[in-house]
């Protein structure tokens, strides 16, 4: 038996062609099409008086520009607002290009199109654009005080303002209950801005038909089909003459699931309008500068709790930087409001949200989306808890957990998909006692004082945290077996690196009962599957995944019946195995798939051998019947959907060991413990690298990575040079080890895994530094000068209230 | 008139603009798109091809600088162990960095400074992998400098 491939760690089918250079990346495509570059703003909040391109347009290669006033109806509107949420009263978008106020460095203001992208950026060098200064506003703090608004209709720069509690079963609000506790405790924490900076930036290219009046766009997106209508809406196309494909993507991160870009709208649109090929692939520093970031939050937390460390109340206020636009909605606030209850029960909750503009690049979902941030706010209360009581951090967070027979169980708040945030299932004290296990929990004290003796300061951390995914609303997929026996497979969302050619060809194999190597899948293309939301939200194994899983189930029940009428038995005693369909327990009375599919699509003309065994005078069966049955439709294909309730939760725990350098104050990550259940997992080699790469982005927020924003609302540090992320030397081996907890509200009983490893990693480290220093850190990420500086400020202010319980 | 010698075939270039960089001349030019474009500022490694040998960042290097040089890309390896390595211990994901980091670590094997786990890590720090694929990678890199 060869086809049972599901849950087997099988090698990825998209590799072949991608360490060989073959990969088809966006850039890669449309040799031959004209290229684009912007003048991109380099003011933070400024008016344009005046546009002057006459300097420009003697430059040989210059093949148009283009300004706002250029612009037809549909693309001189607003960008939409993609989620709308009543609480986001004051919502706002940019325009494709400025209309006549920028609000952040790096809003496009004028198109370029050129021969080639070195005269557009020549061309953008000489066309001069003025300003009329506005003050800019930078800071979250700043911005809530005023008196400079980015926006001159928002007042006090806020877009929107949300309250959501959860009051005590006893009916008691949470304030009230904090005020009754016998222990409160009540502090600040500070997260900075980061991106996702997939290492193939954004890019665009199109192709106008002139003939077929139709349009072909690939973009390096994370939903196809959403550009495919966003484009269709504002060009005034119908929609079946517009076709989106998302080749090859460098990844993703979440940056690529919002859309339209501007890019997305304008290139087609140069495309159509000058009938010739057109392509814009952004640089390093536009990808800074012009597309999203992420994670900047103030939270001031207020907790009551007992003797035990039961959490009996909760109250959290969050300033939420949004930067100039909110085109992706209040989606991230949200999840972190929501998210931060984690794996555990809290007597009673209040959270309150302000979403905040500044005049910076607009924030949308980076891996993790938000849940870093409430992860943080939790884990950090935890540890706390325990500092206060002079207690193990574990236990603390064990007699908080829910408890595995208490699932489903319902945090009673609306989720980031408007619908009940209710736990599907999992184990908490079961992720706890391995990852103990793992990391030597128990041990450490010892191995800590052992260390201390030597001078070194060693400390250990932990983070627990809870992660919906699969978000719906639905996925569909479509499954056709040729008369070749091949499969092919297709679904309407995007990969970005996730392995799902592999990952969907072992669901289809298992399903259907035939060698990987005769499965072909396609995703991401609008020609194959028009129907899709997107890769997001770790949702596209549950969604894509039980979507090509139902739409299998369909071809082999058609499957089994005509092979049953082909072998004279019943279909219930059919089985294909390797691509044969078989009489159980008679492997000799067999038909080919193949053969199958031939049969099921009656018909009049032969073209090879095959074929004939399905022309009209070749097939037997009863003149009384149409040879398309009733209800029946030829061909051996099948199209399913899954739309789930709501979505499943994942859930994971990690754990680390720092070293701290007494006099250098550098951090070293000595161990990485993860342990992860994502329910039942289709290729555990796969999760495992999207845990190793969710920890090290983890690891970048943790230590490294900030936008550096000067009060003018530059950003200082926009290139790989000054950005720091991790490299090789940054990231330590990582230990894993899983539990399958299945979902038991999808077929397959899978959770998503994508974002897992990002979640809780600057709660871990913020806990394992305070370990090995014995002072507070309440702000990331966490530098060798910030350390630095947290030890003379700590031992300036005698801050020793962390050394009172310690061990 | 310059000459580059890619993959051991001579491609004449004319570079009416000197400005044009090795990178830009491989992949829009020569239509050798394997080697990839990560940042175009010299600090994420993509772009990594050999020059008579040595590895350089080509989006820093003039392709008027390698007139008469051999430079060799991803597509110029012939089944390398190292490819097949990368992909046994699945060293990649959205696979942007790879032809960069696999030809990084081709020329570390001929530098012979592939010695321990550290030492692998040190001379692959040039190269950048947002899907966080480090540990995967020494992974490879280990077991092909092993059995070199
Ligand atoms: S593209 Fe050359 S180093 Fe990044
Ligand atoms: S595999 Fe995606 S950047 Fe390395």
């Amino acid at each position: 038996m060869t086809t049972k491939l599901f849950g087997e760690p099988v090698h990825r089918r998209e590799d072949a062609r991608l360490v060989a250079g073959n990969g088809r990346y966006l850039d890669d495509l449309g040799a031959d099409a004209l290229a684009v570059a912007f003048v991109r703003s380099p003011h933070a909040h400024a008016r344009i008086t005046g546009i002057d391109v006459d300097d420009a347009i003697d430059v040989e290669g210059l093949v148009a520009i283009y300004t706002w006033e250029d612009l037809p109806e549909g693309v001189r509107e607003p960008l939409p607002l993609l989620i709308p949420h009543p609480a986001l009263t004051h919502g706002r978008t940019a325009y494709c290009l400025a209309k006549d106020v920028v609000r952040h460095v790096g809003e496009p203001i004028v198109m370029v199109v050129a021969a080639d992208r070195y005269i557009a950026e020549d061309v953008c060098e000489r066309i001069q654009v003025s300003y009329e200064f506005l003050k800019p506003v930078v800071g979250l703090e700043n911005a809530v005080e005023g008196p400079n608004l980015v926006h001159d209709d928002v007042p006090g720069n806020i877009g929107a303002h949300m309250v959501q509690e959860v009051a005590h079963r006893d009916g008691r609000a949470t304030r009230e209950v904090i005020a009754a506790a016998p222990h409160t405790l009540e502090f600040r924490l500070d997260i900075e801005r980061s991106a996702c900076m997939p290492m193939e930036g954004r890019g665009v290219y199109a192709r106008w038909d002139a003939d077929d009046r139709s349009l072909r766009v690939y973009s390096s997106t994370q939903t196809s089909t959403s550009v495919r209508m966003a484009v269709a809406a504002k060009l005034g196309l119908p929609l079946p003459k517009v076709e989106v494909i998302a080749p090859d993507v460098g990844g993703g991160f979440g940056v690529k699931i919002v859309h339209p870009w501007p890019e997305e709208i304008l290139v087609p649109w140069a495309a159509r309008l000058l009938n010739r090929e057109v392509k814009w692939t952004e640089d390093r520093r536009e990808h800074f500068i012009s597309s999203a970031h992420e994670r900047a939050q103030v939270q001031h937390v207020k907790v009551g709790f007992d003797d035990e460390g039961r959490v009996l109340g909760l109250d959290v206020e969050i300033l939420h930087d949004h930067g100039a636009y909110t085109p992706y909605g209040i989606i991230v606030p949200i999840i972190t409001s929501t998210q931060l209850l984690g794996p555990y029960k809290i007597g009673s909750y209040r959270v309150e949200f302000f979403s905040v503009y500044t005049n910076t690049v607009q924030v949308t979902p980076y891996r993790g989306a938000g849940r870093p941030q409430g992860v943080f706010c939790m884990e950090r209360t935890m540890d706390k808890i325990a500092q206060y009581l002079g207690k193990d951090r574990t236990d603390v967070r064990a007699a908080n957990f829910i408890q595995p027979d208490e699932f489903p169980y319902d945090q009673q708040m609306i989720f980031q998909d408007g619908r009940p945030l209710i736990y599907d299932s999992g184990d908490y004290p079961e992720s706890l006692r391995k990852l103990k296990d793992l990391i030597g929990w128990d041990d450490f004290p010892a191995m800590q004082a052992e260390a201390r003796k030597e001078g070194r300061r060693l400390g250990i951390g932990v983070g627990c945290y809870v992660e919906g995914t699969g978000v719906g609303p639905y996925e569909g997929g479509h499954v056709q077996v040729t008369s070749d026996g091949r499969v092919h497979v297709s679904t309407g969302l995007t990969s970005q690196g996730q392995g799902h050619e592999t990952v969907f060809a072992q669901i289809a194999a298992t399903e259907l009962g035939v060698p990987i190597e005769k499965v072909s899948v396609v995703t991401g293309d609008t020609r194959r599957f028009g129907y899709a939301v997107g890769t997001f939200a770790s949702r596209a194994a549950v969604m894509s995944g039980n979507a090509i899983a139902l739409a299998c189930r369909k071809v082999k029940e058609k499957a089994l019946r005509i092979a049953a009428d082909a072998l004279e038995a019943d279909p219930a005693d059919l089985e294909i195995t390797d691509g044969m369909v078989h009489v159980v327990g008679a492997p000799s009375a067999s038909i080919p798939l193949a053969t199958v599919a031939v049969l099921s699509n009656p018909l009049r003309y032969a073209f090879d051998e095959e074929a004939k065994r399905a022309t009209q005078f070749a097939t037997g069966g009863s003149m009384d019947r149409p040879p398309v049955a009733e209800g029946q439709e030829p061909g051996l294909e099948g199209k399913d959907y899954y739309s789930p309730v709501r979505s499943t939760f994942a859930s994971g725990m990690h754990a680390a060991i720092v070293e701290t350098d007494p006099d250098t104050a550098e951090i070293k990550i000595l161990r990485y413990a993860v342990v992860h259940d994502c329910g039942k997992m289709i290729n555990p080699m796969l999760v495992e690298g999207q845990i190793h790469g969710g920890v090290a982005q983890g690891v970048g927020g943790a230590l490294y990575e900030k936008m550096a924003y000067d009060e003018y609302g530059q950003l200082l540090n926009a290139s790989f040079m000054d950005f720091l992320m991790p490299y090789v030397t940054e990231i330590p081996k990582i230990e894993t080890d899983h539990l399958e907890t299945p979902s038991p509200l999808n077929p397959l009983g899978i959770k998503g895994a994508g974002e897992a490893g990002v979640i809780p990693v600057s709660a871990v480290i913020a806990g394992a530094v305070e370990d090995a220093e014995k002072i507070v850190v309440d702000k990331m990420p966490i530098s060798p000068s910030d350390l630095y500086a947290l030890r003379d400020s700590s031992r300036t202010s005698g801050a020793v209230s962390l050394l009172r319980n310690t061990q | 008139m310059t000459t580059l010698t890619v993959n051991g075939t001579e491609y004449p270039l004319d570079l009416a603009d000197p400005r044009v960089t090795l990178l830009d001349a491989l992949r829009d030019r020569l239509d050798l798109t394997g080697t990839k474009k990560g940042c175009d500022q010299g600090a994420c490694g993509a772009c990594t091809v050999l020059c008579d040998g040595r590895r350089i960042l080509a989006c820093l290097t003039l392709a008027a600088q390698c007139d008469g040089r051999e430079i060799t890309t991803i597509e110029g390896l012939e089944s390398h162990p190292l490819q097949d390595a990368f992909v046994r211990h699945d060293a990649f994901q959205c696979g942007y960095c790879t032809s960069g980091q696999i030809m990084s670590a081709v020329a570390l094997l001929g530098e012979n400074r592939a010695g321990t786990d550290a030492d692998i890590r040190e001379y692959m720090s040039g190269n950048l992998c947002r899907c966080g694929a480090y540990s995967n990678i020494v992974a490879a890199v280990r077991e092909v400098a092993r059995h070199a």
